[in-house]
């Protein structure tokens, strides 16, 4: 791969990766002072800061990489609809409490394999933020996996709350394995030990995940269909009101600072 | 007094490394203001320059901790204040930072404070800290059933009366690198630096 031809790649791999914490940071941030307990509004937003900090170090390298003077503050929010490449499992709504960890279990053990192995890439910066954010995300994961297995394994009404929330995240999921030769830009990565191949990532994600959800008494129902385009640009309807609340700041007061 | 002036002499004009370190290492954490950078492990490295340029090196605790512009600032500002204007201070991500850095006198004034010290950091990647929080089981009654994900591996004693008979209430508490626990000794709740 020629070298322009990888800084394109690059940064369109670490885009993906910014744009999959942002988005699921701003969703977490939703809970603030809504959460069932102080202890848990705590939480999520400690969550939400981690995740915040990963998606600054991918999006400042991201517009690095790209070599066309973005910044982090450009890429998060001066870039439109179509633009954003995270998945679809990131910006679904919260829904009630059930449906927030279910979606945070399914995505941490993601991130947690995922983060494992970009910890030896080939790219050091690529490598250095994904050593520090595995260490992180191991919290997330061990928090989401607990709630689960409580309301889960909990009372009637809770065993049934994350039943019906099995059933509306987990076909969401499947766009996290998506291959990365989907997109033709990005294909070469893999070879040269930059990126991970996600499909790599199902099988150690699906057996952790499988154990937990055991655990929580939980049965996987739903049909084979899954959602994708995410990483594409073709975003949930949520999507757009999402990102008008997250950038109308920046995007009508551009010089504002504090 | 003249003659050093008139004569720049680098002997005489460049900072030791040591007295950088020194002025730089005890900048204060704006979260936690009775320890120093130095005690966390957040100071990685001072390098200076033939031309007495200085190069601080400083790594964040975890990806998003709102202090790390505050310290970098703090530290421009110390070495400023100290008659050594020509700094650079970087940020470097790799080797990531662990709690495994904390110094015995930071893990000392955290204990002062009434803040648990971190045990070491391969327990924490071992099983994290994962007995199901007691908020998890508040919430649903189910009283003190098996934990979940994994057994704890260490005790964290209560910094209060130091009790070993300690429980996790919450993985994260007041800062990203602060868990929420309990004594069931003395009943006190209480902040336990967790290792990472």
């Amino acid at each position: 791969m020629s070298e322009p031809l990888l800084d394109t790649a690059v940064a369109r791999y670490c885009l993906a990766l910014g744009d999959d914490a942002l988005v699921l940071s701003h969703r977490l941030c939703e809970w603030a002072a809504n959460s069932p307990v102080i202890e848990e509004d705590v939480a999520l937003m400690n969550i939400a800061l981690d995740l915040i900090g990963q998606a600054r170090s991918f999006l400042s390298y991201a517009g690095e990489r790209e070599g066309a003077g973005r910044t982090e503050d450009d890429l998060a929010y001066l870039r439109s609809e179509r633009d954003f490449c995270n998945v679809q499992l990131v910006e679904m709504a919260n829904g009630d409490f059930a449906t927030t960890m279910t979606r945070q279990l399914l995505f941490s053990a993601y991130q947690y394999e995922l983060y494992e192995r970009l910890s030896s890439s080939a790219d050091t910066q690529i490598a250095a933020i994904s050593a520090k954010a595995f260490k992180e995300v191991t919290y997330h994961r061990d928090h989401a996996a607990t709630w689960v297995v409580r309301l889960g394994d909990g009372t009637e009404e809770s065993h049934r709350r994350m039943v019906v929330a099995l059933n509306a995240v987990w076909p969401y999921a499947g766009e996290l394995f998506d291959p990365l030769g989907s997109d033709p830009s990005l294909g070469g990565l893999v070879e040269q030990h930059v990126a991970c191949d996600p499909v790599s990532l199902h099988e150690p994600w699906s057996a952790y995940v499988t154990s937990v959800l055991a655990q929580a008494t939980l049965e996987v129902t739903t049909t084979t269909w899954t959602p994708a385009g995410g990483r594409g640009g073709l975003h949930t309807e949520g999507f757009g009101y999402l990102l008008a609340e997250m950038q109308h700041l920046h995007r009508s007061f551009p010089e504002a600072t504090w | 007094m003249v003659t050093a002036l008139a004569t720049p002499d680098a002997a005489i004009t460049r900072p030791s490394v040591e007295a950088v370190t020194g002025v730089a290492g005890a900048v204060a954490d704006p979260e936690l203001p009775t320890l120093t950078i130095a005690d966390l492990g957040i100071l990685r490295a001072v390098r200076i320059a033939d031309d007495g340029h200085i190069d601080v090196d400083l790594t964040p605790t975890y990806s998003g901790c709102p202090a790390v512009e505050v310290i970098e600032h703090d530290v421009r500002h110390a070495l400023v204040g100290a008659g050594w204007a020509d700094v650079t201070v970087r940020r470097v991500m790799a080797p990531a930072w662990t709690t495994d850095w904390v110094t015995a006198e930071g893990r000392r004034k955290l204990a002062e404070i009434g803040i648990a010290p971190p045990g070491p950091a391969c327990q924490a990647a071992a099983g994290s800290d994962a007995d199901g929080t007691a908020a998890a089981r508040a919430a649903t009654g189910a009283g003190d059933s098996t934990p979940p994900a994994s057994q704890p591996v260490a005790f964290v004693r209560c910094p209060q009366c130091g009790s070993r008979d300690t429980e996790l209430l919450s993985r994260f508490s007041s800062t990203a690198c602060k868990a929420l626990r309990r004594c069931r000794s003395c009943l006190e709740p209480f902040d336990h630096f967790k290792p990472l």
